[in-house]
């Protein structure tokens, strides 16, 4: 068994009244796709946030790759190589699909004030690269046919592309999936699950917090639930799909002991 | 037969090189020399109004305070170049201290640049309203302390403000004063106009340079969605701090060069309305646009002039008598002028389109 990836340990956060977390621990496998599901509200977005660095915690750590994640600074997090989506698309809309996806990669490259304004040969094959890699991830993510398209009039499955291509532009060696078929139709969804196949297929370990039940289960190696902050279950899906307490938080104490 | 499209743009280049070349000489032959200088101040505002479009045009911070680094530049420039040092301290300035200009261009791109990093830093978390509200406080704030900076120590000379101030000088020729070249006299405000125009050339060239590259792109980012861009591993608190410093500084250049074309700073000319005329300038013109920027400015320099000039025969001829004054005639049409850009253009009169890449278009061939 190889070791984890990603580690949190004891991730707790409270706001106000709400503990939104409470003891939350899990460990993410190097290659796998892990799944995150949860009924509303159970904290799958609070906890994304955490490791993503948005948010910071109140209590706990997570290693990534054995070294503490500096929680609460979302660019050193991205540096480090977590990337993510957003439950509702967010993209840099008067930006096109290529500039929006070679934001992704800022935190890769080095130019400077002077290096840009003197347009330095080094800040010159840094610029025709981070075009280029843009390309071929649109390409990748299978729009590159819309990489002059202003971000905002991409359809909206393909805008879920457009920010996958620049989450991955970010060189991630994990990325986190919030919800990302949540609005899409049947195609969508199928298309989706496809690029994800592709991404693991390539070696790249996935996080997906998902509320299509039948996604996860059939996408994920592993899968994590939580309810009300508490991690309630952790295992392969078919293992989790018989678990009583996931059955009852998800159709409530009397399905479950039907 | 479609000509080579470089060769157009060098075409275009080369004329418009031209055009600005002979503008002073042109505009001096045809108005008098009055509009030369018209042209000067106009140029002034190009590059104040390209230095806010930084801040609020690319980054999205909207600054109500920007005419406050004017004011450093400006000031500075008038400490360093004129008398009023030594009148005010002799035990400290034995001789007045007569700065060269390019030294004290750059001292003051400097200083105002760090003014932009000190408002910049405890505005970090601020957005829209807030921020236009503590900007805003911070550009009176400026001003205010230049108008009563004269007690204990007369250091600004308060409200008087500081005169005497020297031209700049180049070549040891100093720019007021007329120079012979190859037999034709070129007047003081021609010597500006090309002083200036250089600058604001570099200023162009340095926007153009910095808007497509790595730091263009992240401004950007963070003026259409912070998180995200905090998510795509921008250090927001650094990019922001750098649009805020890079914008003041060439606030700090445009203030030194207007400070030693006046000759007289005072605090009266770094007022609120000040900030939001070259606010104006940028959101009229087109936000986040370099060339429409460059447009708003020219125009909302020219404006009040030209009404200075045709509003007061029209309305002899027309009514027989002056009903409106040009002043309030300025301010009412500005309003208008407002109003209807922001109804039927809300993007500026020249809005920045969607930037095409070229090698986008090879790909797509293939």
């Amino acid at each position: 068994m190889s070791a984890p990836l990603l580690e949190a340990r004891g991730i707790s956060k409270r706001f106000g009244g709400v503990q939104a977390l409470r003891e939350v621990s899990l460990s993410i496998r190097a290659g796998e796709v892990y799944g995150l599901i949860g009924p509303n509200g159970a904290g799958k977005t609070s906890f994304f946030n955490v490791l993503t660095g948005l948010y910071s915690a109140d209590q706990g750590e997570v290693r990534f790759d054995g070294q503490p994640l500096p929680l609460g600074v979302p660019h050193r997090i991205a540096g480090l190589g977590i990337a993510r989506t957003f439950q509702n698309i967010r993209l840099f809309g008067a930006m096109s699909a290529l500039e929006n996806v070679m934001v992704g990669r800022h935190i890769r490259l080095h130019t400077g004030v002077l290096g840009a304004i003197l347009r330095t040969p080094a800040a010159r094959r840094e610029e025709a690269d981070t075009e280029a890699r843009a390309h071929a991830l649109l390409r990748y993510v299978g729009i590159d046919r819309l990489a002059n398209q202003q971000a905002t009039h991409l359809s909206y499955g393909d805008q879920r592309r457009l920010e996958i291509a620049r989450a991955l532009a970010t060189e991630p060696r994990l990325l986190a999936l919030d919800e990302p078929a949540a609005g899409m139709n049947a195609t969508e969804t199928a298309g989706l699950r496809a690029l994800i196949e592709k991404l693991r297929g390539d070696g790249m370990t996935v996080l997906l917090i998902e509320h299509d039940v039948k996604l996860v289960m059939g996408l994920c190696d592993r899968v994590a639930v939580l309810d009300y902050g508490e991690k309630i279950a952790e295992d392969v899906p078919d293992v989790v799909r018989r678990d009583p307490r996931v059955i009852a938080a998800y159709l409530g104490r009397e399905a479950a002991d039907a | 037969m479609s000509a080579d499209p470089k060769l157009k743009a060098r075409l275009g280049i080369a004329l418009i090189g031209v055009a600005l070349a002979v503008l002073p000489f042109v505009v001096g032959a045809t108005f008098g020399n009055s509009w030369v200088r018209i042209v000067d101040f106009a140029l002034l505002y190009i590059m104040l109004a390209l230095g806010l479009n930084i801040v609020v045009g690319f980054a999205g911070l909207l600054d109500l305070g920007y005419i406050a680094f004017y004011a450093v530049g400006a000031y500075l420039y008038a400490l360093l170049s004129s008398p009023h040092l030594a009148t005010a301290f002799p035990a400290l300035f034995a001789v007045a201290p007569g700065w060269p200009v390019w030294a004290v261009l750059p001292l003051g791109a400097l200083v105002a640049g760090l003014f932009g990093v000190m408002l910049g830093a405890p505005t970090l978390k601020l957005r829209g309203d807030y921020l236009a509200i503590v900007t805003l406080g911070f550009g009176e704030i400026i001003r205010i302390f230049l108008n009563n900076l004269n007690a204990p120590a007369n250091i600004t000379n308060g409200p008087q403000g500081i005169n005497n101030i020297a031209a700049a000088q180049i070549g040891g020729h100093a720019l007021n004063r007329p120079l012979e070249l190859f037999g034709v006299m070129v007047p003081g405000v021609h010597l500006q106009y090309y002083f200036f125009l250089a600058l604001t050339l570099l200023v162009v060239f340095v926007c153009v340079r910095l808007q497509d590259s790595r730091l263009g792109r992240a401004w950007v980012a963070i003026r259409e969605d912070e998180v995200a861009a905090r998510a795509c591993g921008i250090n927001t608190r650094n990019v922001k701090l750098l649009a805020f410093g890079l914008g003041a500084t060439f606030g700090g250049v445009a203030g030194g060069l207007f400070a030693g074309f006046q000759g007289f700073v005072s605090p009266e000319s770094f007022g609120l309305l000040e900030s939001v005329m070259v606010l104006c300038m940028v959101v009229l013109g087109g936000m986040g646009h370099i060339p429409g920027v460059i447009l708003g400015a020219v125009l909302l320099a020219l404006l009040p002039e030209a009404l200075r000039w045709g509003a007061v025969p029209v309305q002899q001829s027309l009514f027989g008598k002056v009903l409106i004054d040009p002043e309030s005639l300025r301010l009412l049409l500005f309003g208008i002028a407002l109003v209807v850009v922001m109804r039927w253009r809300p993007a500026g009169l020249w809005p920045s389109a969607l930037r095409k890449r070229e090698l986008a278009a090879h790909g797509e061939a293939a």
